[in-house]
């Protein structure tokens, strides 16, 4: 806060601060212009023609959204990726909140090593963990394959359809939940310890410490770690990807919105449709995300 | 990653081009008719052109230096630039987006047989009939040269080819007491023997997500599913009967579990070939070589035949793979440029390099027949003279298979259903149907008249 006597005597100096920090921001805004908002209007032009291999280029319209409303392919993958919220969102944040709430209650020993232990996973860039994990659901040289036949146990395939898209869980679960451990625990440790003294002297446990006081403080972080994981499951690509070159008859080309988008502009020559799916995807996240935070905000009034 | 004509590449290529375009600004214009002829380059310009200092950039992803080393002893004043850039589907996006952003693009690429047409659709490739590549022709294989010449034009010089073997382990054929099949009707047999003797073993595998490896054998079958008049129309025929003929065969094979099914060039297929999962391979020219690297431990256990026969006695093979030479049309040097893909693929020294030092079977028809490749005892396949072999099946490829002027939504298009039938034991006729809808959808979708 100023006073209106400094802003007098120093209207210059006043200017100059502002002249830096608009200086300071610039960096950030010349490469968020051209590399995103450019190329976002470029595509959203896009979206509204339709160049043929053979009779050029058209502008048709909505004609690119009609068809995608009404494309099977599109929204089995839609539906695929809704599923895969449904089930891998809320197994990865438990999983996270539990490693964090014990990391938290100083029960274990070797708890830095740990904690680097469940974070280090997502330290391992994205398209190394699909190979590897490829590797591991292999099921002729797999060691899961390989223990279980040394055991004469029966051991699902992995990379069959029934099965890949609870293995694709696993593995973006197994990278992200480390991350998602970080930002509660971080969020954890800014608790101030005297609300624990005064509720240990009202002969509360572990567990009721935890669930009256720890994870209703921490709602806000919750909600950061929910936002992005919904986001991330509608934007699936990269594992899928990597995996369609292991078992490209399972993971087609259509397997996830993003991957039909990708496979739309790059192997089938329609970019305008893909410009245009990928615009649906995007609106689509926003009202998911939106709806989440309206739901859970309206939670937090009621309380 | 291995050589580049190895796999069907699931190209990008359009968002790349699209976004050239926003960056030149310029409107992607999809080959119009047939350009006039240009008129013929003289001996005196030719002989001009290869005497000025000129450098040629070169995209290949196979390591030719020691040819190109030939060349420039032969032409000193020009300098060749050999660029690894890549292959598969961003080779492609990379020269796609070259030639829209209207820099940057080499002057001789190399192209595999299959993209061919869909260069020459968006009329990126020079024609070299000025420069007399037609005097070429019969340097080269006849099919491997019906690849690159059209009604309108010559649009590349042929490099490497795939004419179709078989590669057999002997040893799991002697267990199995099988010898080589003549037909395919023996190889049937030999199939459910090879099973019988061991559960774990396959006589072979059949990819569900490898179109060009599959094509192979529809095309020595004498399918002809594609055709492109080079304008604006394309036939699709994936459903003829002599395609459904062959997918017949083998749905006998896969109904029976007497093939399997796995997706090829993955870790589960190197594993397979390495450990006797599959007693055989049908393999292009390519394939001996490919294989030594891929399944060491099994050096003098394998051996080489001709494919087996739908009718005995009659001599036919199909290809998978192979690439041409081709000459951009933006190429500032195109005498030297064509003159250089000529000479690299056709003269007889560099062709019989192209198969010695690096392991592609030459397109050039003197270089098959020089004793430094034919005579080649190798000892992986026991001492068998391999190379000879192919050279005595590449004849047999038919010469008239014509692919269409988009072959990657087609190459996708056949994992979701000939490849997913396969996977999942359905009927393959029916997949064959489905597969021709697809294309055909495809194609009108993108402006062709389908005949």
């Amino acid at each position: 806060m100023t006073t209106t006597a400094e802003k007098a005597s120093a209207p210059t100096w006043r200017r100059r601060q502002r002249i830096a920090a608009y200086l300071f921001v610039a960096p950030f805004f010349v490469f968020f212009v051209l590399m995103l908002l450019v190329p976002l209007f470029y595509a959203g032009y896009l979206s509204f023609f339709r160049e043929q291999l053979i009779g050029g280029n058209a502008f048709v319209g909505l004609d690119n959204y009609v068809r995608a409303l009404q494309d099977e392919r599109f929204l089995r993958g839609v539906l695929r990726v809704t599923l895969f919220l449904l089930v891998q969102v809320p197994v990865m944040l438990g999983l996270a909140l539990l490693f964090a709430l014990v990391l938290d209650s100083g029960r274990l020993r070797f708890a830095s090593l740990v904690r680097l232990g469940i974070f280090l996973p997502y330290a391992i860039p994205g398209v190394i963990a699909a190979l590897m994990w490829g590797y591991l659901y292999g099921q002729d040289f797999g060691p899961f394959a390989q223990a279980g036949r040394a055991l004469g146990l029966p051991v699902p395939e992995f990379l069959s359809s029934g099965w890949m898209l609870a293995s694709i869980g696993n593995i973006v679960t197994w990278s992200f939940v480390g991350y998602n451990m970080i930002i509660m625990y971080a969020a954890l440790r800014a608790i101030p310890a005297e609300i624990y003294e005064a509720a240990r002297m009202d002969g509360a446990g572990e567990f009721r410490l935890a669930w009256s006081i720890k994870i209703p403080s921490i709602r806000p972080s919750l909600l950061l770690t929910l936002i992005f994981s919904v986001i991330g499951s509608f934007q699936l690509f990269t594992e899928p990807q990597l995996l369609k070159s292991i078992s490209p008859v399972v993971v087609t080309g259509e397997y996830t919105p993003n991957l039909y988008a990708f496979t739309l502009a790059f192997s089938r020559s329609e970019l305008n449709y893909a410009a245009a799916v990928s615009f649906l995807l995007g609106i689509l996240i926003m009202i998911v995300s939106y709806v989440v935070q309206l739901s859970t905000q309206r939670r937090e009034r009621q309380r | 990653m291995h050589a580049f004509h190895r796999r069907p590449a699931a190209a990008l290529g359009a968002g790349a081009v699209a976004l050239a375009l926003m960056l030149t600004g310029c409107s992607g214009d999809s080959g119009d008719d047939s350009p006039a002829a240009a008129a013929p380059v003289s001996q005196e310009e030719i002989d001009k052109a290869m005497a000025t200092p000129t450098t040629l950039t070169f995209w290949e992803a196979n390591k030719l230096q020691p040819e190109i080393d030939l060349f420039q002893a032969k032409y000193p004043a020009i300098k060749v630039n050999l660029v690894d850039a890549g292959s598969g589907p961003d080779y492609y996006t990379k020269l796609r987006s070259a030639i829209k952003a209207g820099e940057g693009a080499p002057d001789v690429a190399q192209i595999e047989y299959h993209h061919m047409p869909s260069f020459i659709l968006e009329d990126s490739l020079a024609d070299l009939t000025p420069y007399g590549a037609a005097a070429s022709k019969d340097l080269f294989a006849p099919f491997a040269w019906s690849q690159v010449a059209t009604d309108n034009g010559i649009y590349g010089i042929p490099q490497d080819t795939g004419p179709l073997g078989l590669l057999y382990r002997t040893d799991i054929f002697d267990k199995a007491k099988v010898t080589p099949p003549a037909t395919w009707a023996d190889f049937a047999a030999a199939a459910a023997a090879v099973h019988q003797a061991d559960a774990g073993q396959y006589i072979t595998n059949i990819s569900p997500s490898n179109a060009s490896a599959t094509l192979g054998l529809f095309w020595q079958a004498g399918a002809r599913p594609f055709s492109y008049d080079g304008k604006e129309t394309v036939s699709v025929k994936l459903n003829s009967p002599e395609m459904k003929q062959v997918a017949q065969y083998w749905q006998d094979l896969v109904t029976k579990d007497l093939v399997s099914t796995d997706p090829d060039f993955t870790d589960q297929w190197f594993q397979g070939l390495a450990n006797g999962k599959y007693a055989s391979w049908t393999s292009a020219a390519w394939g001996p070589v490919f294989l030594q690297g891929t399944a060491a431990d099994t050096a003098g256990k394998w051996r080489a035949a001709e494919l087996p026969q739908w009718t005995a006695g009659v001599k036919a093979s199909g290809n998978v793979g192979g690439s041409a030479n081709a000459v951009l049309k933006s190429s500032k040097n195109p005498i030297a440029a064509a003159k250089f893909a000529e000479f690299l693929n056709g003269d007889h020294a560099s062709a019989v390099k192209l198969g010695t030092d690096v392991p592609l079977f030459p397109a050039a028809v003197s270089a098959l027949s020089d004793p430094a490749l034919t005579g080649n005892k190798n000892e992986f396949f026991g001492g068998q003279e391999v190379t000879k072999l192919f050279t005595e099946i590449s004849p047999t490829v038919g010469t008239d298979f014509q692919w269409l002027p988009f072959m990657d939504p087609v190459f996708e298009s056949y994992n979701q259903t000939f490849g997913k039938a396969l996977t999942e034991k359905g009927s393959l006729t029916g997949a064959l149907d489905a597969w021709q809808d697809e294309v055909v959808a495809y194609a009108k979708s993108q402006g062709f008249t389908v005949s």
